[in-house]
């Protein structure tokens, strides 16, 4: 059984500090990578196919080269060392990896693939070279849906592979097809999570460049992964890992997009070395819907086996998975993190597990906030409220039963993960209230029984997630490449101030205020005195970067075992300076001092400068004061929540209106509410978007026709609400501050509540499903081909 | 060449300037004021908003020439010379109106001009107001409670 309790005392933890990075970013004092402009650089510029499927017959590079100030063109030819996969994630030991070479040789596999790269003096002079080249193509036929590309006589992506299916992955959990036989109906659906764009506000951008007094090359790039970036440009360029320094230096946003090691940055690295000088190069944003990785764009085939009582006895999941034309970093891997997940909170016998990666002519997939739990989350939430329907059951009635409830925690479920901590019905409780959730329902049978045209519906996503990425040899076991620790030193320098240098890599989590809050209660020293170090592998050598909610949930364990660590190196020498035993010496808010004789005290502080100066030091002690970690964490962190949309949608022209939307989340202890209360303001735009909004749409020929910010719609502040949110707090034994991840959860969350949402409206109608985004084309097609007799 | 004359950030500048070059790209690239980003290439995303003569503009989308004699604010200029915030920025910071940074210069500037014309907006009138700027990072909750903030302070600070 767990407590859920709400932290009182006064501690930094828990404080919702103003955050230190505002300052220099609200004064335009921000360090982006396309900020940086070193004597001498050089451009480049992408010329990309623009044909999905092609052979080159030949490049013309001659009239691009001929353009005053163009230095240099650069084909597939000229790397040959460049080819090979990037990707880390080889989920089975069949899987066929695709051969991706930093520039097109032979054949292009999607539109958007890298045909050759100019290097010119001047940025517009790049772009200009490269309408200056020729480029003779081949057509041949684009494979753009993923059931026709696994149809025999299908197109090739990879001809030498024989097939488009990338690999199959199972994972049968219990007996499905012994359970099935003892249910009263099995609730068959057809999801698609359509596929997305991240679109971080900051474009990719890249400068390379040779440092001077030594091999180095420094890398500066707007990513993610500083730290799992120089790895694997060192194993793919074969540029020694100790000459390559990268710098993330303030990152704008990323979402997974920036959670790559992308062909700009391997192709500017290179030319950087060959050419001696910096190469620079920041994508377009019209570039960034092509060339930068894209996510979701799954087909669920749902089973859930029910008894007439309302009980779930198992589940089956089928699942086509696009990868694209490639394998990038965790392309096949990115559906199986949700592998687990699809059980969500419920008690369940059973769970069928397939997934099958596809190869299309398209840009390749890969992680998008959440990466596989969203999808995982949205065909669970989606088919309890089917078969809650199908069973004439109350939706959220369906799932209480159905539910691990508080006192059976820590719950090992089906997929074989332990939850640790949990209590969904406080959780549940709370959004109800805040919700109005009785009045709804009795507004929502008002308009049914009136016939109103605008028509109510409730959307309800009661979900958890896996996330905190994650224990290594549990990763090991998934056949991942990498660990999954994290790395913390906090050096308190001479004049007291504390240096706290971090593996964790954020672009707009608040990292340098939350760690410092964590620091500040742990070593006693004022949140303002701690500067976080982040970003940079020559500053910061150790770390796995930020991704899957890890930074707080693993990389805080890092910082929290550094400071303890360091508060009893300088216990020691307290006790020495003090003439005390170091067991009679207490520590209290940054002070020492010997039990039962305060005046006798020190702070730590003072010892930091004894620590430097080491003149007067126990013997054999070695000068300095600092305290390292490196954390693996002990198991994944599953935070939980209750969603509640209200959808307006009008029947007649199919426009759906998000009315209120209510989110209860538990992410244990908070370290700073006001970052956690915006990691899940910016999760649910993202992931309500998905339900309303985007969706990344190719024609059969493999263009891409949502191009631009034109094409695909992000929304604006005009297309959403102000928010109902609040928190839960049971707090994580598994994490030794009680905290759980919160970056993803509202993007995990608020797709399938907004969906669930608006089907509840429509039922009446006979609508059982809603393509996603919830437009107004889309709802009405539902709305038609359910009075069409239709499924949806 | 076109020869202009600006005051960019209470700065006069005096420039020879290419015709079609956009106003963004000679704050960055010529001035180095950086502070001024980039996000799209379609005018959608409103990063690179600044104020010319105190009214909100898409610096992607003016030409340099087309500012000859203006005064152009970027998030730069915003601050005052004593280095106290402007109520916006103030407001943002208090409100977290802001996480990865690079929507905030175009959304404060907006948000500036958008205070200027109506003092005293309500929500609804703050999310259009702000229609032309992109966030990816916020949901815009935190920005929309920024500018209201930012207008009570300022009309208490003026009434």
């Amino acid at each position: 059984m767990t407590e859920t309790v709400m932290r009182t005392d006064g501690a930094a933890i828990g404080r919702a500090d103003r955050r230190k990075e505002d300052a220099r970013l609200l004064t335009g004092r921000t360090n982006w990578t396309d900020n940086i402009q070193l004597p001498g650089t050089l451009h480049m510029a992408t010329l990309r196919s623009s044909m999905a499927h092609a052979k080159i017959l030949r490049i013309d590079t001659s009239a691009a080269l001929a353009l005053e100030g163009v230095l240099h063109v650069y084909t597939g030819r000229d790397f040959p060392e460049l080819a090979g996969s990037t990707c880390v994630w080889p989920v089975t030991d069949d899987i066929r990896m695709s051969h991706y070479p930093a520039i097109c040789t032979d054949e292009v596999k999607y539109a958007g693939d890298v045909v050759a790269v100019v290097i010119a003096n001047d940025r517009s002079v790049a772009a200009d070279a490269l309408d200056l080249i020729d480029v003779d193509y081949e057509h041949l036929p684009a494979v753009v849906d993923m059931e026709e590309a696994l149809k025999p006589g299908a197109p090739l992506v990879h001809a030498d592979m024989g097939t488009n299916e990338c690999y199959v992955a199972r994972m049968p959990c219990g007996d499905y097809e012994a359970v099935k036989a003892r249910a009263d109906v099995v609730v068959k659906r057809r999801f698609i999570n359509q596929r997305l764009i991240p679109n971080p506000m900051e474009p990719r951008s890249v400068v390379a460049a040779p440092m001077g007094m030594s091999d180095e090359i420094t890398l500066w790039s707007a990513t993610q992964i500083p730290h799992v970036l120089r790895v694997l440009l060192a194993l793919l360029t074969g540029i020694p890992e100790n000459n390559i320094r990268v710098v993330a230096p303030d990152v704008g946003g990323g979402f997974g997009a920036k959670l790559q090691i992308y062909r700009e940055e391997v192709l500017a690295l290179v030319l950087a070395k060959r050419l001696g000088k910096p190469v620079k190069w920041t994508e377009t944003r019209s570039e960034h819907m092509v060339a930068t990785h894209h996510g979701r764009d799954q087909i669920q085939d749902i089973e859930l086996a029910v008894t007439k009582d309302g009980t779930i006895l198992g589940m089956k999941v089928d699942l086509l998975a696009d990868m694209g034309a490639y394998l990038q970093i965790i392309t096949p891997g990115t559906p199986l993190l949700g592998m687990f997940m699809y059980s969500g909170i419920y008690k369940m016998e059973a769970l069928d597990f397939t997934c099958t990666g596809v190869y299309t002519t398209k840009t390749p997939t890969d992680a998008y906030r959440g990466a596989g739990r969203p999808e995982a989350t949205y065909a669970i939430e989606r088919i309890v409220d089917e078969a809650a329907a199908e069973l004439g059951m109350e939706p959220m009635e369906f799932r209480r039963k159905n539910w691990i409830t508080h006192e059976e925690f820590p719950y090992t479920q089906i997929a074989g993960l332990t939850y640790d901590t949990g209590n969904y019905e406080a959780a549940t409780a709370r959004a109800i209230e805040l919700f109005g959730y009785d009045e709804l329902r009795a507004e929502q049978k008002a308009r049914r029984e009136s016939g109103d045209p605008v028509q109510l519906g409730i959307g309800i996503s009661t979900f958890t997630e896996m996330c905190g990425l994650a224990p290594s040899r549990t990763l090991g076991a998934l056949k991942y490449v990498a660990g999954g620790w994290e790395h913390c030193t906090i050096r308190a320098l001479p004049t007291g101030k504390i240096e706290l240098v971090t593996g964790t890599s954020p672009h707009g989590q608040g990292h340098e205020t939350a760690w410092s809050q964590i620091a500040s209660d742990i070593i006693g020293v004022p949140v303002e005195d701690i500067e976080v170090v982040h970003g940079d592998t020559g500053r910061a050598p150790y770390g796995m970067d930020t991704y899957g909610s890890r930074s707080l949930a693993v990389g805080g364990q890092a910082i929290k075992l550094a400071g303890e660590r360091l508060v009893e190196k300088a216990r020691l020498i307290a006790a020495h300076q003090l003439e005390a035993n170091p067991d009679d010496i207490e520590f209290t808010a940054g002070t020492y001092s010997v039990k039962g004789d305060p005046e006798k005290s020190t702070t730590i502080q003072a010892v930091a400068f004894e620590a430097f100066t080491a003149h007067n030091l126990p013997d054999g002690m070695e000068p300095t004061l600092s305290g390292e970690s490196t954390v693996d964490p002990l198991d994944f962190s599953y935070p939980h929540g209750t969603h509640l949309a209200a959808m307006e949608v009008d029947t007649e022209t199919g426009k759906v209106t998000l009315r209120k939307y209510v989110a209860v989340d538990d992410c244990g202890v908070q370290i700073n509410p006001m970052i956690v209360e915006g990691q899940v303001h910016g999760g649910l735009a993202q992931g309500i978007a998905q339900a309303m909004y985007e969706g990344a749409l190719y024609d059969n020929d493999g263009n891409l026709l949502t191009g631009s910010m034109g094409d695909y719609l992000l929304p604006s502040a005009a297309d959403l609400p102000s928010f109902v949110t609040d928190r839960t707090v049971t707090p994580s034994t598994t994490h030794p501050l009680g905290t759980k991840g919160i970056g993803e959860a509202g993007a995990i969350a608020s797709t399938p509540a907004i969906i669930n949402g608006v089907v509840d409206a429509l039922r009446p109608l006979g609508v059982t499903d809603v393509f996603m985004p919830a437009s107004p084309q889309n709802v009405w097609r539902a709305i038609q081909n359910a009075q069409a007799g239709g499924a949806r | 060449m076109t020869h202009i004359g600006v005051t960019v950030d209470g700065t006069h500048r005096h420039a020879d300037v290419e015709p079609r070059l956009l106003l963004v790209h000679w704050l960055r690239e010529d001035l180095g004021l950086v502070g001024t980003p980039i996000g799209c290439d379609t005018s959608n995303c409103g990063a690179c908003t600044v104020l010319v003569d105190g009214r909100s503009v898409k610096s992607c989308s003016v030409l340099a020439v087309q500012v000859d004699g203006k005064e152009v604010t970027t998030i730069q200029g915003l601050t005052v010379e004593d280095g106290e915030w402007h109520p916006v920025q103030k407001a943002f910071k208090e409100c977290h109106g802001l996480q990865c940074g690079y929507c905030t210069p175009g959304m404060v500037l907006a948000s500036v001009d958008l205070l200027s014309e109506n003092p005293d907006p309500t929500e609804e009138e703050i999310r259009q107001g702000l229609e032309g700027n992109l966030c990816r990072c916020t949901g815009y909750h935190n920005i929309v409670k920024a500018v209201a903030t930012a207008a009570a302070e300022m009309r208490g600070g003026t009434s």
